[in-house]
């Protein structure tokens, strides 16, 4: 079973002794909650910070797809990626909350609107092949141009021509987590379904259909009290919330998030495989 | 003593990295950043920038090649580097026209906190379309309403760091929000200003703290910096309010005729036959592949229209009048025989460039630094990390020898190093 756990605490120092003990402790990964009104550091910035703090652990800060520059959400979460060599994952926010959407002038959000962010990144994260970078000193020429794509991404609410600023992720592709919920009603293609409940029965119901619905790994949400021998065997691992990271018995880091999660290296949708 | 200022600004794409030398980093891996920013704090740096460009650049409809290109996003990259470091600097250039006020205000707070208040914000403007169609709003702001923008921008993002609730809406600014992030220990983040044009050096006097100019050359920086003084005035603030450092290039030499022969042969890699074809491309609108760049100019005479903008940032002067420019080329070229990259070289804007023994240039730049023409500069690099280990390691110890940089930081924030009044 893997294991992944919210993490919080005041100020950059704390959470830095928080996420230590969970990358000791042999978490996957942890999840940084915000919104665009919570009060402290952004979460982008906390995991970009802890990236050069840690060395094994996956590092998912919460995003949020309403409230955020699509390209930029990519760019920055392509970048969180390269800085801690391959560990990044994106924890899709999608608050829809009036207050939150007016801190960017907006006073409501499209129903497509979440998937479309998500499948936007997804397509700039490929907009490099791993190989765009040639640095051919003969020619003068340092990229291969037929390497680096226009997205054309045409949302019903924005569009992107792209390609992204930034070359392709290490892992290829930042692990895109999420509410269940998301795969459910939004179809968002998620590569970790979080299931929040408590209710065991419910879990099992919920797991199904986040595995119907696409997404490659599901964990139950749980607080951090709840024993996770309850979902063993029914989930692929269990996200804590709510409360200090308890003790685990937990398997050894892969090199990248991917690795730790046993999900493969995706192939770029923009190669052209001969 | 008065003392100078440095920083690296690291553009990270552009022809003035010469990435064909063997020598020549990784320039999209974080190793690369975090050696480069570590040589730079042990050279006691104000700063370490980075540039922002929020579109690949292309060349007639396809990702122009020929440069060095792939960068991070700014604040990501730059609270990873605090991880790293412990005084200097972290300066990321952010556009208003491209950018939610509010979010842009909370992530820089934010790199504010973690790197324990070396937070800078270089502030530029775009109208530019064609970058826009990767964002929502593409091209939704008209270039002469930049400013206005811009000046709505900063003013929102000052009262959010002062934990201000904001209610804004305007034809340019719509927005409410709270500032929630807690000041850092320089209070905000460091306000940088890069503006040259008459709006750019009044949003300068109203709200930076440091301007990034590019008037290097001694009788321009003194009338600049007699400029911009008059101008805080009008605001209020004081001349110590507000630092001047423009960006520049060193090229070092043991002999100054070695430095002489080095900038040459900078310059002439800088502009390779294929950048020169491709230069012309963007005034000719067809291609000129088939021209010898050691030959003279095309005999074809440049499609009507528009400059091509997808090369990245074009000066509003250089827009318009393309047939004119291309014709006074012609003539420069027939009367002095030159070649298409001979010419290319001759009409490319100058990076402000200090060529010289290290002794000569710290000489040049004390002058620059007593006589209050400047109050630093912004360095660009042309090899990683070669410029940067050479002016760490040859140029700084003869600055210091001068008495006009520190041997030691004094502070730990960027405003302290600055010597800025609180923010």
């Amino acid at each position: 079973m893997l294991f992944a756990t919210e993490v919080d605490a005041p100020g950059v120092a704390a959470l830095e002794r928080v996420v230590l003990d969970a990358e000791r402790a042999g978490y996957a990964f942890v999840t940084f909650p915000d919104t665009p009104r919570r009060p402290g550091i952004e979460a982008g910035v906390r995991a970009a910070y802890l990236a050069r703090r840690t060395t094994r652990i996956g590092l998912a800060p919460t995003l949020h797809a309403t409230t955020t520059e699509p390209f930029h959400l990519a760019t920055q979460l392509a970048s969180l990626d390269h800085a801690s060599l391959g560990r990044a994952g994106w924890v899709v926010g999608a608050t829809t909350a009036a207050e939150d959407l007016a801190t960017v002038g907006r006073t409501g959000a499209g129903d497509g609107e979440v998937a479309d962010v998500v499948e936007v990144a997804r397509r700039l994260w490929d907009s490099w092949e791993d190989d765009a970078i040639i640095r051919d000193v003969a020619t003068g020429r340092f990229l291969d141009p037929r390497k680096v794509h226009h997205v054309d991404f045409e949302g019903s609410g924005f569009s992107v021509v792209g390609p992204l600023i930034t070359p392709r992720p290490p892992q290829g592709q930042v692990v895109v987590i999420g509410s269940d919920e998301l795969t459910a009603v939004l179809d968002v293609a998620l590569d970790v379904a979080l299931v929040r409940a408590t209710d065991v029965a419910e879990i099992a119901t919920r797991v199904a259909a986040a595995r119907a619905a696409g997404a490659a790994l599901v964990f139950a949400d749980v607080p951090a009290s709840f024993d996770p021998s309850l979902v063993e065997g029914l989930v692929d691992g269990v996200h804590f919330h709510g409360g200090p990271p308890p003790v685990i018995t937990a398997s050894p880091h892969g090199a990248t998030l991917r690795e730790t999660l046993g999900l493969p290296r995706p192939l770029n949708r923009f190669a052209v495989t001969s | 003593m008065t003392q100078l200022h440095l920083g690296v600004f690291f553009t990270g794409v552009g022809p003035n990295l010469l990435w064909t030398e063997p020598d020549f980093a990784d320039h999209t891996h974080i190793g690369t950043f975090v050696d480069v920013v570590r040589t730079l704090e042990r050279g006691l740096f104000d700063a370490f920038f980075l540039g922002e460009g929020l579109r690949v650049r292309e060349n007639r409809g396809t990702v122009y090649d020929l440069d060095v290109a792939g960068r991070p996003d700014a604040i990501t990259q730059l609270a990873a580097l605090a991880a790293e470091t412990t005084h200097i600097g972290l300066v990321a250039t952010q556009n208003t026209t491209y950018n939610y006020p509010a979010d842009l205000a909370r992530r820089l707070a934010s790199l504010d906190a973690v790197s324990g208040g070396r937070a800078g914000w270089n502030i530029v403007t775009t109208d530019n379309a064609w970058t826009g169609e990767n964002f929502r709003h593409g091209g939704w702001l008209p270039h002469e309403r930049r400013y206005e923008r811009a000046g709505e921008f900063v003013a929102t993002a000052k009262a959010l760091w002062r934990n201000e609730r904001v209610i804004r809406d305007t034809d340019v600014v719509t927005l409410r929000a709270t500032g929630g992030v807690e000041p850092s220990a320089q209070g905000r983040p460091v306000l940088f200003q890069a503006g040259d044009s008459d709006g750019g050096r009044e949003l300068a006097a109203r709200h930076a703290d440091v301007v990034f100019s590019a008037n290097t050359d001694y009788d321009k920086a003194v009338a600049y910096a007699a400029d911009l003084r008059a101008r805080l005035a009008r605001y209020g603030r004081s001349e110590d309010s507000l630092r001047i450092l423009p960006g520049a290039s060193v090229v070092l030499g043991d002999t100054p005729q070695e430095a002489r022969d080095r900038a040459r042969w900078i310059t002439r890699e800088q502009t390779t036959g294929p950048r020169a074809i491709a230069f012309l491309e963007q005034y000719w609108g067809k291609d000129l592949s088939g021209y010898d760049p050691d030959g003279p100019l095309p005999d074809i005479d440049p499609a009507d229209g528009e400059l091509d903008p997808s090369r990245g940032t074009i000066p509003i002067e250089l827009r318009t009048g393309k047939l004119e420019r291309v014709a006074a080329w012609r003539t420069l070229a027939t009367e002095r025989g030159l070649s298409i990259r001979d010419l290319v070289i001759e009409v490319t804007p100058k990076h402000n460039t200090f060529v010289g023994t290290p002794g000569e240039i710290a000489d040049e730049w004390t002058r620059y630094v007593r006589d209050r023409a400047v109050d630093g500069f912004n360095l660009l690099p042309q090899l990683l990390p070669g410029t940067v280990e050479d002016i760490v390691d040859r140029l700084v110890p003869q600055l210091q020898e001068r008495g006009v940089y520190r041997t030691a930081y004094e502070g730990t924030t960027l405003r302290s190093h600055l010597d800025l009044p609180a923010g």
